[in-house]
């Protein structure tokens, strides 16, 4: 595929590579914030190619693994009620509630489906108009636009039986909790190249420089790893900490206006609860006053008691750079993708997921 | 989750009303149609990133070859240096 498959050329690959090689001098850790970037460095076997001082730590930048498990019962809770019909993207079926998934709810006879776009369920109110549609908005920046999108043109077209459930989560304030541990390890971070699609790259320019790291914008071929790597490692040797943009071809420093403008539209930016990490203030969307009867959690005045997760996942651990999947006691035995104690071992994107289904690379 | 991909816009239905501006997406032959209300500068055979259904930026054809010049780039500065 165009833009895809030139990313992949191994030739291109190695020439980054001995460039690598060539460059580093000294031990560094850098930390990938976004979960698509973990799945492509693991299942291409780039981690067990890089110059050994260079050490690569998974960030919290999976929506899957970092949704609370109070919003899962939330879900679930709505899920169960009679005529809603409870949409979501398909990764967010498989991850345990503090009782059960939302595919125990499905099977247990709760009418949960899987859609690819927040606006299919839109058109799905519109066909069912004795039902209440509800869609599990998650995700990053980047998913927030269509989500808000699908509010906005349920309201556009009158759709009253329309809600979305918000539990968006923010990339800039995540990495301003890592930086801030005073236990923080992370010398240079490749930034998330689709939610900088949305938001630019202007926000990290004040972060790189408060805690003078380096924080390169990177795509998600391993091309474009590579090249993201090099560029931040590049910085570390010389000294320097600025916001570079390895991803140009998808990412212009201002961002996409119309796509913000939806944002802003339908949310106010809220703190919000992390799983594995714990609330983090000013890190999440919820939906604006104007747009409440779109807002399943006024809609249908949810009022539940807060849950704590499993307390043998180490996920918190994991997404703060602290460990690796293989340092958890439960990684591959109690936890396992078909049974999973924390989210971070569901999503195919998940850093635990990703290390079970490559192991054999990782744990030599 | 923040998955996107690439796909060559191949028809565009223009509607009055810009907020449901769709447009059908190649992603090498297999086409799906895709809102179209956040690039409103995309035209006919432009390269779009497809995220969940929405097109949420357009390719930049020029910044895509910088990937393949990079390391000859790099060379030539320390050469100055």
């Amino acid at each position: 595929m165009k833009y895809i498959s030139e990313y992949r050329d191994p030739q291109l690959v190695k020439k980054y590579l001995h460039e690598l090689f060539r460059v580093t001098t000294r031990p560094w850790t850098l930390m990938e914030i976004c979960g698509g970037q973990t799945h492509s460095l693991v299942k291409n076997g780039l981690l067990d190619m890089l110059p050994p001082q260079i050490n690569m730590v998974h960030g919290p930048g999976c929506p899957v693994c970092v949704t609370s498990v109070s919003v899962l019962d939330e879900a679930l809770w709505l899920a169960q009620q009679p005529d809603v019909i409870f949409c979501s993207f398909g990764d967010m079926l498989r991850v345990p509630g503090s009782t059960q998934s939302l595919l125990h709810a499905k099977a247990a006879g709760a009418d949960v489906r899987i859609l690819y776009s927040p606006l299919e369920a839109v058109q799905l109110a519109v066909e069912n108009p004795t039902k209440e549609v509800v869609f599990f908005a998650v995700g990053f920046e980047t998913t927030a636009p269509a989500n808000a999108l699908s509010v906005v043109q349920a309201a556009a077209r009158g759709v009253a039986n329309y809600s979305i459930l918000a539990s968006h989560v923010l990339v800039p304030p995540a990495m301003e909790a890592i930086l801030g541990d005073p236990d923080n390890l992370i010398d240079g971070f490749l930034a998330a190249g689709h939610v900088c699609t949305i938001m630019g790259t202007t926000e990290y320019d004040p972060i790189a420089a408060k805690y003078k790291v380096p924080i390169v914008v990177t795509g998600f071929e391993p091309a474009d790893l590579l090249q993201g790597i090099l560029m931040t490692v590049s910085q570390l040797e010389k000294g320097t900490y600025k916001v570079e943009n390895q991803y140009a071809r998808m990412v212009a420093r201002e961002g996409n206006a119309m796509a913000m403008k939806a944002i802003h539209e339908v949310f106010d930016v809220s703190d919000r609860m992390w799983r594995g990490i714990g609330s983090i203030p000013e890190s999440g969307y919820e939906v604006k006053e104007a747009y409440k009867q779109y807002n399943a959690r006024v809609k249908f005045n949810i009022h539940l008691p807060v849950r704590e997760e499993d307390p043998d996942c180490i996920s918190g651990d994991i997404m703060r750079g602290h460990k690796k999947p293989v340092q958890c006691p439960a990684f591959g035995g109690r936890c396992r993708p078909e049974h999973p104690l924390g989210a971070p071992m569901v999503s195919s994107e998940g850093a635990c997921a990703a290390y079970y289904q490559y192991k054999s690379s990782v744990c030599s | 989750m923040c998955l996107a991909i690439p796909g060559k816009v191949i028809a565009i239905h223009e509607g009055e009303d810009a907020l449901f501006r769709k447009g059908k997406v190649s992603f090498s032959g297999i086409t799906r149609e895709v809102s179209l209300c956040m690039v409103p500068e995309v035209a006919l055979g432009d390269y779009v990133l497809v995220h969940v259904g929405v097109a949420i930026g357009v390719v930049n054809e020029e910044e895509a070859k910088q990937i393949f010049s990079y390391l000859e780039q790099m060379g030539d500065l320390e050469e100055l240096l």
